[in-house]
């Protein structure tokens, strides 16, 4: 005997929910916060332990940025930083060391083109992008500041 | 305490990044994840809203690109207030100098000393 269409139509439903993977958007957002989050605790490491060297303040956020920096260069290098990428999503590509990764990325691949057009040039496929929006808007922002304050 | 605050901090900074890959119809790459979160680091830095960010989740606001950007705008306006128009246009670029200069420098060394796999 079949169940009403309406009762079929709902197990349907069930089944489909229990078969179909599960979205990656909640996998994706856990591992960017988690891997995110770790790379901060890192970098909050790193700055506890410049300024108990004696950096000022701002000199140990530099160090600090400047360790990730070398950190991401080293992974992306070695192919870690692709693996853990995987996993970490957005988490590692916010991080100033995702800044790193995206300079070595591109250079690494287009080395066959030369150390100048090949390795020098690609450096700056997406960090050419981030430097000439930051700095014009940072430029933009003073000089309010300048004609406004 | 400071640690949790950064990892925390640190952590949805990069939630909203995937939420904005994951979640929006236009093609959002790695680099306008970037350059978005430069500029909009300038701008929460402008309004003074993300100085008192680092004071609570120290490392958790500065890690993040966002970080880049609020130096950029506090470098270029303290430049401004020594320099007048002069130091817009170069207290930016020198407040970042080391970070620039060591992605420039590692990235360099690491794209000649490798070779990509695959």
């Amino acid at each position: 005997m079949t169940q009403p269409l309406e009762i079929r139509k709902k197990q349907y439903k069930k089944l489909v929910d229990e078969i179909k993977p599960r979205p990656p958007l909640v996998r994706n957002t856990v591992g960017a916060f988690i891997f995110g989050g770790l790379i901060a605790l890192i970098g909050q490491f790193l700055l506890n332990f410049f300024q108990g060297q004696g950096l000022s303040v701002n000199d140990a956020g530099a160090a600090t940025s400047s360790t990730l920096v070398f950190l991401a260069a080293l992974f992306t290098g070695l192919g870690i930083y692709d693996e853990i990428a995987k996993y970490g999503g957005a988490g590692t590509i916010v991080p100033i060391n995702g800044f790193a990764n995206s300079m070595v990325s591109p250079a690494m691949e287009y080395r066959t083109e030369g150390f100048v057009l090949g390795v020098g040039a690609r450096l700056f496929t997406i960090a050419g992008p981030v430097l000439v929006f930051g700095i014009l808007s940072a430029w933009l922002v003073a000089l309010l500041y300048h004609f406004f304050r | 305490m400071i640690f949790l605050k950064a990892f925390v901090i640190g952590g949805l900074f990069c939630v909203v990044a995937q939420l904005l890959i994951d979640l929006t119809t236009h093609k959002v790459t790695p680099a306008h994840i970037l350059v978005g979160y430069v500029v909009g680091g300038v701008v929460l830095s402008a309004f003074g809203l993300y100085q008192p960010l680092i004071d609570w989740a120290g490392a958790g606001a500065t890690v993040p690109i966002t970080g880049f950007g609020h130096l950029l705008a506090q470098g270029a306006i303290q430049g401004v207030e020594q320099k007048g128009i002069l130091g817009a246009f170069s207290g930016g670029v020198a407040a970042v100098a080391t970070g620039i200069s060591a992605a420039v420098i590692f990235g360099y060394l690491a794209a000649i000393f490798f070779k990509p796999k695959g």
